[in-house]
Formats: C-alpha cells, structure tokens, sequence
C-alpha cells in the first residue's frame, strides 16, 4: 500500500514536471506569451522596400514587442510590399501611426517599429498605416554617402 | 552471384519482420483502449518508463545545454552576436537537439529494459502461463507499456529541452557573462510556439510511438531463449537510433524544409 | 466411455517446420485420473500440452477437451474452455514482478470480479492446500525451486479447474521436494475431483501417482496401461526406457557411418 502511494506520487511528479517543462517551453523559451494569435488585430502597411524584414519578426512600440509580422507580398500594380502585421488587441494605434523598418545593430534581425501619432481615431481591424519609412539598405546609404561627398569636393 | 542471394534473402527478411511488426502494432493499437483502463498496470509502467529514465534525461539535458553554451559563446562572440546565444541555444534543443537525443536515451534506458523485460517473460514462460490462464498477453503485459512509452517521450523530450535551456544559462549568462536579459528576451524573440515548439513536440510523439513500437515488439518477437533476448536487445538499441535518425531527417525536411 | 474421456487425442500429426515431432498419436485421458506422458528428451511431450491446450493446432487428427474440439475453437471459446484448465509449468513461470498472493490472486482478478476480501480468503485457502501460506509475501526471486513450483501449483487451481498440466514437474528437484510434490499432485487430484496429466520422464516417481502411463517415442505411443502393465510390456523399447537401460533397442551412438571405415577411410588423413 505504501509502496503503491509512492508509486503513484513519483508517477504524478514526473507528470507535472513534464507539462511544467512544456508549459516553460511555452511561455519563457517562445513568445506565445507575447502574441496571443487570437486577440490580435492585423495591420497593413506598404514599404517601398522591407530590406531583410521576414515573417515572423518582431513588430514593435518604443522598443517593446508588442506584435510580429504575419505575411509579406508584392502588390503585383504598386509594386510595393504588402506587410501583415499582428497587433495584440490591448495596444489601440490612432490612426497616424507610423510604421518604420530598423535594424537591431549592425547585423542584427530587421523589425518593425511603430510610432503612435495623436489622432483620436484607432486603427481598426483590417486597417492600413499609411506613414511608412522603408528599410535602410546599406549599400544604397554608402552609395549616397559617396556620392554626397564627391558632389560636395 | 552469391551476393545477390544474400541481399535477396537479407531484403526478404526485412519485408517479413517489417510486416510481422506492423500486424503486431495493429494488435497493440485494438488493445489500447482496454490498456487505459487497467490504470493501475500504466501506473506501473510509466514509472518504469518514464520515471526511471528522467535522471539520464535530466543529467544528460544540462551537460548538453551548457556544451551548446560554451560552444555557442566561443562563436557568437566573433561576430559581436553573443546576445543571441539564448536563440541559438533554445532553437538547437527545442528543434533537433531534444526530441532527438531523448529518443535515443529513451533507446538505451527504457527501451532496453522494455524487451529484455518482455523477452525474459517469453524465456521464463511466463508470457505462456498468461496465454495458459486465458489473459491475453498483448492487453496485459504489451499495451501498458507501449502507452506508457507514447505518453513519456513527449514529457521527456520537453523536460530535455526545458533543461537543456537552463544549462544554456548558466554556462552563457553564470559562467561567461551573457548578460541574462538579452539571454531570455532574444531566445523569446526568435523562438516561435507553433512552429517550433509544438514542432519539436511533434517529432518527440513520432519518435515515442516508434521507439517503443521497435522496444516491445523486438521483447515480443525475441526468440526464447538467453541468447535471443540479448540480441534482442541490442537490436532494439540500434534500430531505434537508425530509425529515429532517418525520421528526424524526414520530419525536419517536412517541418522546416518550406 | 466417450463421457468418461475429459481428453481425447486422435490421430495428431505435428510438424515443426521440416521436422516430425508428433506422428499419429492417440491418447485417452479418463475423468478423476491421473495420467502420464512420458518419453525421452525432446519427443514432443510439452508439444502435446500445448495442443491440448490450444496454444498449437495439429496438422492433423482431433484434439477434443471435455467435448469441445480444441483447434476449431474461435479465440474467445477457446479462452473460456482455458479458464477451466490449469498448467503448471517445468519452471514454475510465476511473474516475478508480483509477489506469491499476487500471483496466486492473478488469474482470479483478471476473470472473477471478487472482492477482496474474498480474494484473500480464496488465495490463502489455495496457498494453504500447498503449504505455504506462510511465504504470501515473498518475491519469486526469493523462492526454491520448489516452492516455486507450489505456488505455480496454487496459482493453476485458483479457479477451480477441471483438469491440471504438469510439465515436468520433477525435473531438477532434490528428492524431498520430489516427494512433496509426487504427494500434493495425488492428494489435489482426488481431493479436488481433478484430472490430471502429467508429462514427465521421472519413471519411478510418475509410476507411484499415476493410475495410467503412456510411453511415447519419435512421435509414436508405444504402449500404454497401468503402471503394473507396462512393468510386463513386451516391447524392448519400453523395458529399456523404464529401467533405464543404457544398451536396447535405443542405440548408444547418434546414426554414424561404420567407425573402422570412418576412422580408415579415404577422408582419414
């Protein structure tokens, strides 16, 4: 009998333990404590040029994840990039936000920041940010630097 | 000439036992539900399945974690990129690194055990002596102990992966200096849930159905005496590495192949 | 006499792959007797159990167990008819994860839905019929070979059988344990209104208990009857395999070709 109690307790502990490392793989190793697909809203945004921004980057407000990019696609008329954007539902952007590409570092991974404006208004689901400042392509910044400099000689 | 008979014979066997095992999984899987109700008997056999087999999991998931945080470092490091040893980290464990390293611990502790076990009961008559009272062996002694092999492996590759993780930290962030924030944050940034988490845990069901079909069928198939349960065993090793490798391939390409 | 027969073997033809091991073997087992089956090594007496049993079909003949036709039985009838038979195997075949009341206490779990208070009761009274009540808790691993054949003993009549299988019962034992066994086997059968049969090579033991013998021999009964009647059998075979003859018709050399011709011929270097 106590023996069958301690089999059943070592048998319940190596349960729980396993789903507790499930439930950490959840929520501290990724990031679906972050984005909770269901309560997102999604958000369009058209860039001239999204550099090496993927799916699956991270979307973000003064620094702090708050979303990520959910697909990118040509508009074969415009031939702009056509990011999705998944916004968790608590953070309500006017409507003048800005969407802007960066780059964590030197080398680091490419994401979108957001700048909320001052419009009463809120983007709605479905909605468009229509200020966007492309990716900044390195070579094209080099490019103009030298050129800059040898205009200015 | 003579080479060609053997690899006939040799393929013809294969097919044989492939088929053989395949009636015997079907036999297993009608058994299930019956095998879920004698709690008890699962009881049992998730202790000495899963139970028995954390401690190698455990010992071995932080020794591989903290390597990949050292080795991670020394690289990282040369590119000014150390805060994303925790993505590289997390990523090679959740991935590859744990359901595939747990599959093939699973092999060698539990699935090991599972045939010699099943193999002695054949060499000891004691699968007879069932068949002799009217239990049915598959219900009895096999179903439990392939469910408790189906459901450990998932709980073991996550346990391996969660540690594993930890290990990370404390070789990048205790011992080299990582700063712990960018550790965790960088790792939560590049680690996705669906697909790759629930991925990785994908693989570890596939691997735990395989590797405990190969452990009790071998036990079953082994034949009865001294001699057959060793080579039984071994067997159960080797094909379950082999298999659990050729499939890791296969799903990897499927999952992450695009 | 059809009625008295609990088991009828009939013409049964037995292959293992290529090899014969049975080959057209008639055997009666008469209700309330004791019966044993007994031959040299490797004849096919344990294969003849497991026909009876069901656990082997024959390749021919009819194998029929209190009226019912063994190896035509569908799965479930055929577990039914295994209920009410009992097997005691040559190495006691307890399961060594579960104690003696364990295991006695199997097969009435797994088929009765009994209490367990009456479990115990019915275990111990079981245990007690081979003397070991007192050895409930132990493991297998901590029993004689003896006492692990009692409680394989206990554990085949937990249901209640009609009939019991030993499988060498004796082989291996130390002469007391023998005499323990040789006495409990009896005093079961008659006590508990059982049928017996035994297969065996131990002549002198067996001949004590048994009410009938069989002798077999490459796959053929070579004479049968009482103890008393085979002792005058005129067969050499059975006088040379009952008192262990060393020389008679079983020869001492395996087929061989002619020693002086092996040992002189063109292969001799």
């Amino acid at each position: 009998m106590n023996q069958q109690r301690i089999l059943e307790l070592s048998v319940g502990a190596f349960v729980a333990v396993g789903l507790a490392a499930l439930l950490v793989l959840a929520l501290k190793v990724s990031n679906l404590a972050q984005v909770n697909r269901d309560g997102g809203y999604h958000l369009t945004a058209r860039f001239d040029n999204v550099g090496g921004l993927k799916v699956r980057s991270p979307v973000t407000i003064a620094g702090v994840r708050v979303g990520q990019v959910s697909d990118i696609a040509v508009d074969p008329q415009t031939f702009e990039a056509v990011v999705q954007l998944v916004v968790s539902s608590q953070y309500r952007l006017p409507t003048d936000t800005s969407a802007q590409i960066y780059t964590a570092g030197l080398l680091g991974e490419q994401y979108v920041a957001l700048e909320p404006g001052g419009e009463e208004e809120y983007l709605q689901d479905g909605g468009e940010i229509r200020l966007t400042q492309s990716a900044i392509v390195l070579e094209r910044v080099l490019g103009q630097f030298l050129f800059n400099k040898a205009a200015g000689e | 000439m003579n080479l060609l008979v053997r690899l006939g014979a040799w393929s013809l066997g294969s097919m044989q036992r492939l088929g053989r095992g395949s009636l015997f999984l079907l036999a297993v899987l009608w058994r299930l539900p019956g095998a879920l109700v004698q709690f008890r008997l699962l009881l049992g056999q998730l202790y000495s399945v899963g139970v028995l087999t954390v401690q190698i999991i455990v010992v071995s998931a932080l020794s591989v974690g903290m390597v990949l945080g050292l080795q991670g470092y020394n690289t990282l490091v040369d590119f000014n990129a150390e805060a994303s040893l925790g993505q590289v980290v997390a990523l090679s464990l959740v991935r590859e690194l744990g359901p595939v390293l747990t599959a093939l611990l699973f092999a060698g502790r539990a699935g090991s055990a599972l045939t010699a076990e099943i193999g002695l009961m054949k060499v000891t008559e004691q699968i007879s002596a069932m068949e002799m009272m009217a239990v049915d062996p598959l219900r009895r002694v096999v179903a439990p102990r392939f469910l408790a092999g189906v459901l450990s492996m998932p709980l073991l590759a996550a346990l391996f992966s969660a540690v594993g993780v930890f290990g990370g930290y404390l070789a990048g962030v205790g011992l080299l200096g990582v700063d712990g924030g960018a550790y965790w944050s960088q790792m939560q940034a590049k680690v996705d849930f669906y697909g790759d988490v629930m991925n990785g845990v994908v693989k570890s069901v596939v691997f735990g159905w395989v590797a405990t079909w190969i452990a009790v069928f071998e036990g079953y198939d082994a034949p009865p005496t001294n001699e057959g349960v060793s080579r039984a065993t071994t067997r159960t090793v080797v094909h379950t590495a082999f298999a659990v490798l050729a499939l890791d391939f296969v799903l990897t390409a499927i999952m992450f192949g695009n | 006499m059809d009625a008295d027969d609990l088991v009828i073997l009939e013409g049964v033809r037995f292959s293992h792959g290529p090899r014969r091991i049975l080959d057209g073997i008639d055997i009666r087992i008469r209700r309330g007797s004791v019966t044993t089956i007994m031959g040299p090594s490797g004849t096919g007496k344990t294969t003849l159990l497991r026909l009876i049993g069901g656990q082997l079909r024959p390749q021919s003949g009819r194998v029929v167990v209190d009226g019912e036709e063994v190896p035509r039985l569908p799965r479930r009838r055929l577990f039914e008819l295994r209920k009410r038979m009992g097997m005691m195997f040559q190495s006691g075949a307890l399961f060594n994860d579960l104690n003696v009341f364990e295991n006695v206490a199997f097969p009435l779990r797994e088929h009765t839905a009994l209490p367990e208070s009456m479990i115990r009761d019915l275990v111990l009274m079981k245990l007690h019929a081979v003397g070991l009540r007192g050895a409930r808790d132990l493991m297998p691993s901590e029993l004689s070979g003896g006492m692990a054949r009692r409680v394989a003993l206990a554990r085949a009549i937990a249901l209640d059988p009609m009939m019991i299988m030993y499988d060498e019962p004796f082989t291996g034992q130390d002469p007391i344990t023998v005499g323990v066994i040789m006495q409990l086997i009896r005093h079961l059968n008659d006590a508990l209104g059982l049928t017996s049969i035994i297969v065996s090579h131990d002549v002198a033991e067996v001949s004590a208990i048994s009410d009938r013998l069989y002798v077999i021999s490459q796959g053929k009964v070579l004479d049968h009857g009482t103890p008393q009647d085979l002792e005058r059998s005129p067969s050499a075979w059975v006088q040379q395999f009952l008192h262990g003859r060393p020389d008679g018709p079983i020869p001492f050399h395996y087929p061989a070709p002619d020693y002086a011709e092996d040992l002189l011929g063109p292969d001799a270097t």
